[in-house]
């Protein structure tokens, strides 16, 4: 009889026991205070922003087939639309205040960021409608649709410098103090509201995709175009709604983005791309789950990096990762076989 | 006036140097089907290969921090040769780089390669930027030496350094037009179509897209250190993505993927809009609004016109009119 011997190989690992054994280690490593747990916290929530993008990129990589490489500067866009309703056209109606509530934002955010997705899904589908519709409709390869996002990408950043600027800018915001956690954990004070939409978006995208007739024939789609279409789905609608929730999702992202860094500047969504596909590789393409866990082990990975590295290498690490699984994992961590 | 040709001598030697990175591109897309977006990252390491092996040591005198200067010009005696070899290192470096990243994704998806070349950009930036022992970090190389210096008066040498970006780019524009006409290149046209076929016609795809891929990252690298000699300053925020890699694309896309020629008309046109748009009038002279309408022109091109302006030529073979004659122009 031959001896099961995967255990000897961790690439080989079913996920569960990748997850078990990584979260052991970092528990292993910070008990003897060779990592900080703060780095695993912050980890944690750098991996949530990641996620939220990482999510709808990997549906729309699932289900169009192409890389969406203006993924980034849709976070971007989301960011800038906030930044604009935020700073300028809501204090204009009399809504302003900052300090709302533990929070260094005002209680207008919470008018804000439905709107800017708002926003950003009709972006989103118009340019659908005027570019990649008809490429597809030509049956032209992704590899130039991905192109022709690269192009979008441009000229969507191109459009935030000529409007807003290079510079960079800030939410209207009230400094407030970290909370402080035992084991010398540092949490910012947004970090709450950061780790609530994200779980809240998550839970929904879950129930969106499992319990609604539309989540399914995305799913559907996702997995095989023609017998989607023979089965009689409305694949033109599933292409609407993998934009809406790809741009909804990456809206949240980019204004998320912003508030955890307290500032966001032209380039920041281009920068956010190298973790965006890292996530969506190591998690699997077109796997919704996979690219959440894949934007957490990320975001842990390229924050506990900076313990020994210089904080900008942090893509760097990213793309490392991304590497690593191409090398070791070609399919992602779930490792499903076509 | 003699402003004038001044300003038209510099259009022309960076026109002349991107011409000779849309060549290179040319090689990865237009023949091949591989999807760069790193181009960024090929034009750092050429640069500062050229700018590192041809830098004196570092001196205490100027406050430099990185510990290697090549200093090949008082190496290598004879004449100038020093350029020409340096040359060939950013080329050979490139290559290298271009090496390893095929192997690992070359096997896989075709996107893959834009993801990991997308990475491997942002990383070499990141390394120059932060290594401050192997490029002086973010001050920059900038006492890289002058080829042919001697030769001409200093307000002089841009119109000979022109002919040298000219000699260099004819060079890469004969060897490519040689290589892509070869069964060799037949074979890259063949993958790019459909690369079921060229492997069912036993070919080993994934040995000939390396290939393809070593080629045009080796000719990006040449570029480079023809940049870095030019502006003789290579830092890492000169090669930010959206100058290196996205007006290149700009430049293949509009002048024809697929067709050398083009790549280079391309080159000259969209190098000439990117500069001469500082002359126009109002919100049109923003340099941000050139980056709006280099992202319009790739897609506009992709949408309009997918040839570019000159378009592939369809003959695959010469021999194919003198057998048949000109009948069946589709074959």
């Amino acid at each position: 009889m031959v001896q099961n011997l995967d255990w000897l190989f961790p690439w080989r690992w079913s996920l569960r026991r990748l997850v078990v054994a990584g979260l052991l280690l970092l528990l292993l490593l910070s008990f003897f205070s060779i990592v900080r747990l703060e780095l695993v916290v912050n980890g944690l929530f750098l991996g949530a922003i990641i996620a939220l993008g990482a999510m709808g990129l990997t549906l729309v990589y699932g289900i169009l087939k192409f890389a969406h490489i203006a993924h980034g500067d849709f976070m971007t866009w989301g960011a800038y639309i906030a930044f604009f309703l935020l700073g300028t056209l809501l204090p204009r109606l009399g809504l302003s205040g900052v300090g709302f509530g533990p929070f260094t934002f005002g209680p207008s955010l919470f008018l804000a960021l439905p709107l800017t997705i708002l926003a950003l899904v009709a972006i989103a589908i118009i340019l659908d409608r005027i570019i990649y519709q008809r490429l597809r409709r030509r049956g032209i390869g992704t590899v130039v649709i991905a192109m022709a996002s690269l192009g979008v990408a441009i000229a969507m950043r191109g459009l935030v410098q000529v409007i807003w600027g290079g510079e960079t800018e800030q939410y209207p915001r009230l400094s407030k103090p970290f909370y402080q956690l035992p084991m010398d954990v540092r949490i910012p004070p947004d970090g709450l509201f950061i780790a609530a939409v994200t779980i809240v978006l998550v839970l929904s995208l879950y129930l969106f995709l499992t319990r609604t007739k539309m989540g399914k024939a995305m799913r559907a789609t996702s997995d095989n175009l023609d017998l989607a279409r023979v089965s009689g789905i409305d694949t033109g609608k599933v292409v609407w709604w993998t934009w809406a929730v790809g741009a909804a999702l990456a809206a949240t992202a980019g204004v998320l983005l912003a508030i955890f860094q307290a500032q966001l500047y032209p380039i920041m969504g281009w920068r956010f791309l190298i973790p965006l596909f890292a996530a969506v590789i190591l998690g699997g393409i077109g796997n919704p789950y996979g690219a959440l866990a894949g934007a957490l082990v990320i975001g842990v990975t390229s924050e506990v990096s900076t313990e020994w590295l210089n904080p900008t290498y942090k893509p760097a690490i990213a793309f490392a990762m991304m590497i690593l699984t191409l090398l070791l994992r070609p399919r992602g961590l779930f490792g499903v076989r076509d | 006036m003699e402003s004038v040709i001044g300003y038209i001598t510099g259009y022309a030697i960076m026109a002349t140097t991107y011409a000779v990175f849309s060549l290179g591109l040319n090689v990865h897309w237009g023949f091949t089907g591989l999807f760069n977006i790193g181009i960024a990252g090929f034009f750092a390491l050429g640069a500062y290969t050229m700018a590192l092996l041809t830098t004196p040591p570092p001196s205490p005198l100027f406050f430099e921090d990185f510990k290697f200067g090549g200093d090949l010009p008082s190496l290598i005696g004879i004449g100038d040769m020093w350029f020409i070899v340096a040359l060939l290192a950013a080329g050979v470096a490139c290559g290298l780089v271009a090496l390893i990243i095929g192997i690992l994704t070359l096997k896989l998806r075709d996107d893959y390669l834009a993801i990991a070349t997308l990475g491997i950009a942002e990383t070499v930036r990141l390394v120059f930027l932060n290594e401050k022992w192997l490029a002086n970090g973010s001050k920059g190389l900038y006492r890289i030496p002058k080829f042919l210096g001697d030769l001409v008066a200093p307000q002089n040498y841009d119109y000979l350094y022109l002919g040298v970006a000219i000699i260099v780019l004819l060079i890469i524009y004969l060897a490519v037009e040689r290589v892509i006409k070869s069964p060799w290149g037949r074979v890259l046209k063949a993958i790019r179509e459909d690369e079921m076929t060229a492997a069912a016609s036993g070919k080993n795809v994934f040995s000939f897209k390396l290939q393809s891929f070593i080629l045009g990252s080796t000719i990006m690298g040449i570029g480079g250190a023809l940049y870095a000699q030019h502006v003789r300053f290579v830092s890492p925020e000169t090669f930010d993505p959206l100058l290196a890699t996205f007006v290149i694309w700009a430049m293949l896309m509009a002048g024809g993927s697929g067709n050398n020629k083009g790549a280079i008309l391309g080159a000259f046109l969209v190098w000439g809009i990117w500069t001469g748009t500082q002359f126009l009038p109002g919100f049109l002279s923003d340099p941000n609004f050139r980056f709006v309408m280099i992202g319009v022109l790739i897609v506009a091109v992709i949408l309009l016109r997918p040839r570019g302006i000159l378009g592939e030529e369809k003959r695959v073979s010469r021999h194919v009119d003198e057998t048949r004659g000109a009948a069946s122009p589709e074959a």
